[in-house]
């Protein structure tokens, strides 16, 4: 593999080779020196074609502490507005001899379209409503760690519940590839109108009874309400959204004992998720935050460092 | 110019010579000996092709097409008259808009051009074009299409109906619901849109515009023609509001016989068009539509874009893709060789009728004494790779490229002149 451009393209190997690389790499986090020297002379170029706080940096922190030249360049709007085209905007960096670019683009399909074209290797670091392969893998690296600090292995078995605006997500799509391949058993959660068209045939279970999903749940993934939403009409009001799939503090006493609580972020508090929930002593979003940053440096090691490496 | 041309078949299978003299089909047994003649022994003659729905982009888009790069790819495919759309920039909405268009035809057309008038003044679907101005100029314009946009208003529709009955014009709709499908909806809503994380493009909000426009025409009794029927739920409105004898009629084009959504999970904008590629069952049912007639016509919406407006991420990229080359070709492919369609059936779907319906005189004729000497030489069995850099349009968004078709077109002759030969 020359791109990661979705969790569709991995098999499970390349999954859980990357894992398992993440896991040396998040040793270099606890180091007084974070530096390898893997990626020296290498050059990464992270370009946002859409605002990101967290991932941005993550990949930018993942680069340098291989010791990648990476490069940020906030390309928002810049390609539409000054009427050049994505695919001139890409080669011109492309020319400049960049061996990665990381790409986030608010349009389905633009980071396989930038792979179509340029020499470099693709990372796709979120594309519109379609695929955000390295959120699902620092996802299930989270989840991973999580089951073992309980003294449980692997995903066989484990129900993950993702909740929310699931038509709109990108982490879900790229999540239940994902955990499809790891053996993990998803059930996604959303009012009807929030539910992606032929989300039946996606090889999980489907319902808009969050409570009913609640005690079963080994990890509950809320997903972000997009408050631009509610004037598309998906749902009546914030607080009949928050009554039906908000992970409430009444919620969050009905979980499995030991279940862990993530969200991809940023996350609206009193909406899809309780401050009590977000803060509480199972929830995995910083964790999944740090884990960020491991999982990162294994996709760019695992792309641009060795020849023998997993994806290539 | 004067051709002999020595036995040639024709669509009923009657094998015959034609004499064109003079831009008519002169009695063969008048012409001298010395003519020019041309040996057309396994090929077909068939009247020249008229097509109902094309874009040639000029005015405004001349680095995308121009009226003789267009017509020139128009008479490459065999067809002797195109109707130019009005979604060019400047709109034609106006008697002065409709004639430059028409002018610009027949000082540089390869074929006839007619001129589409838009139905609503700039496409914007609030008020009137001037459609009695535009059908009595030069022009003569006689359909009325805001197509690229629906004239999603029910009682401008029903007005715009109403009015072109004076003049026994026609309004085509491009049947698009502005809020089921929404303004950035680019795949037909399926699996494939919810995997590919692509909007969705319901087949409903194409069905609804249908249903409506039908009972439209019944309570006007005017003609509607429903532009690039895509679905298959359309066909079936179609044909309900034909047996009540709504005048109804409508059109298929290349692409929706042919292609299929899956060829958008590679993101490629050849593939994005409006309406978008449908699934493979809806495919069927527009093929058994045009087979049985339910559909009347193939309308190619032959929609050149610069490469510049394709280079964008999908949603972003222009819809549309060329049309008027391989038109013939899928048809015979997907209809003639599959057994579905003979070949007086395929004269009918693509050059007398849409002829009837554009009201055009002189084209869709039958290749007769007397009769204006357009048509086309068909080899029914060649086959070749389509190469998109071959094409005569200025643009090359061909979604046929690299695809193994019939190559059908031989040569071509619009009011007796030779516009096109291999």
């Amino acid at each position: 593999m020359r791109h990661l451009l979705g969790c569709a393209d991995l098999s499970a190997t390349d999954a859980n080779a990357i894992l398992d690389l993440a896991e040396e790499m998040q040793q270099v986090q606890s180091r007084p020196v974070k530096k390898l020297p893997a990626l020296r002379g290498r050059t990464i170029v992270n370009i946002f074609f859409e605002d990101s706080t967290r991932t941005r940096t993550s990949f930018e922190i993942a680069g340098k502490w291989l010791s990648a030249d990476t490069i940020n360049v906030s390309a928002k709007g810049s390609s539409v507005s000054k009427g050049e085209s994505l695919r001139d905007t890409m080669l011109t960096l492309d020319a400049m001899g960049v061996d990665c670019f990381v790409i986030r683009h608010p349009s389905s399909g633009a980071a396989a379209q930038v792979a179509s074209w340029v020499r470099a290797q693709v990372v796709n670091a979120g594309d519109g409503q379609h695929e955000h392969p390295t959120q699902a893998l620092l996802d299930a690296y989270t989840m991973r760690k999580h089951f073992r600090s309980l003294g449980r292995e692997g995903f066989a078995g484990k129900k993950i519940a993702i909740v929310g605006d699931l038509l709109h997500s990108r982490v879900v799509r790229s999540n239940v590839l994902l955990q499809n391949l790891l053996g993990g058993e998803v059930v996604l959660v959303a009012p009807p109108t929030l539910l992606p068209t032929g989300v039946e045939n996606w090889g999980c279970q489907v319902t808009s009874d969050f409570d009913a999903v609640l005690p079963e749940a080994d990890i509950v993934m809320m997903l972000r309400v997009q408050r631009e939403r509610m004037a598309g009409g998906y749902f009546p009001t914030e607080r009949e959204y928050t009554a039906g799939y908000g992970l409430t503090e009444e919620r969050l006493r009905a979980l499995k004992p030991g279940a862990g609580i993530c969200h991809p972020g940023p996350m609206n508090r009193g909406v899809e998720i309780s401050s009590a929930a977000a803060d509480a002593a199972n929830s995995l979003v910083l964790d999944q935050v740090a884990s960020g940053v491991a999982v990162r440096m294994s996709v760019l090691y695992h792309l641009l460092g060795s020849d023998e490496g997993a994806m290539r | 110019m004067s051709l002999l041309i020595n036995g040639a078949r024709l669509a009923d299978g009657t094998i015959t010579d034609l004499y064109l003299k003079d831009g008519v089909l002169a009695d063969p047994a008048s012409a001298p000996a010395g003519v020019e003649r041309f040996d057309a022994a396994g090929l077909l003659a068939i009247p020249g092709l008229v097509d109902l729905h094309t874009h040639l982009r000029q005015p405004g888009r001349e680095d995308a097409e121009t009226v003789d790069s267009g017509t020139d790819a128009a008479a490459r495919g065999g067809f002797t008259c195109v109707h130019a759309m009005a979604n060019t920039s400047p709109v034609t909405d106006t008697a002065e808009a409709a004639e430059y268009v028409h002018a610009l035809g027949e000082r540089e057309g390869h074929c006839q051009v007619q001129v589409v008038g838009a139905v609503t003044k700039g496409l914007a679907g609030e008020e009137l074009a001037e459609l009695g101005m535009m059908a009595d100029s030069k022009a003569k314009v006689r359909v009325f299409s805001d197509d690229g946009k629906c004239v999603s208003d029910s009682l401008l529709m029903r007005r715009a109906l109403t009015y072109v009955k004076a003049f026994d014009g026609m309004v085509a709709q491009h049947s698009q619901d502005p809020r089921l499908a929404g303004s950035t909806a680019c795949c037909h809503e399926s699996e494939w849109s919810g995997r590919l994380g692509l909007p969705g493009w319901p087949s409903q909000a194409e069905s609804v515009i249908v249903a409506r426009d039908v009972e439209l025409a019944a309570l006007t009794d005017s003609r509607v023609h429903v532009c690039h029927v895509s679905t298959a739920e359309s066909v079936e409105i179609i044909r309900w509001a034909k047996k009540r004898g709504v005048k109804v009629t409508a059109e298929a084009t290349p692409h929706h016989l042919l292609l299929d959504t899956p060829l958008v999970a590679s993101y490629d904008t050849t593939f994005k068009v409006n309406p978008p590629l449908r699934t493979s069952e809806h495919v069927e049912a527009i093929r058994e539509a045009l087979a049985d007639g339910t559909i009347d016509v193939v309308g190619t919406d032959h929609a050149p874009h610069a490469r510049q407006d394709k280079d964008h991420p999908f949603d972003i990229a222009l819809p549309g893709m060329l049309g008027l080359e391989q038109a013939l070709a899928v048809v015979i492919e997907v209809m003639i060789n599959t057994g579905r369609m003979d070949w007086p059936t395929l004269v009918q779907r693509m050059s007398s009728t849409p002829a009837a319906l554009g009201q055009v005189p002189g084209q869709g004729r039958p290749l007769a004494i007397g009769e204006p000497a357009n048509l086309v030489l068909v080899d029914p069995t060649a086959r070749a790779a389509v190469d998109a850099a071959a094409s005569k349009s200025r643009s090359r968004n061909n979604p046929y490229h690299g695809r193994d078709l019939p190559d059908p077109v031989v040569a071509t002759y619009w009011r007796g002149r030779q516009t096109y030969s291999r």
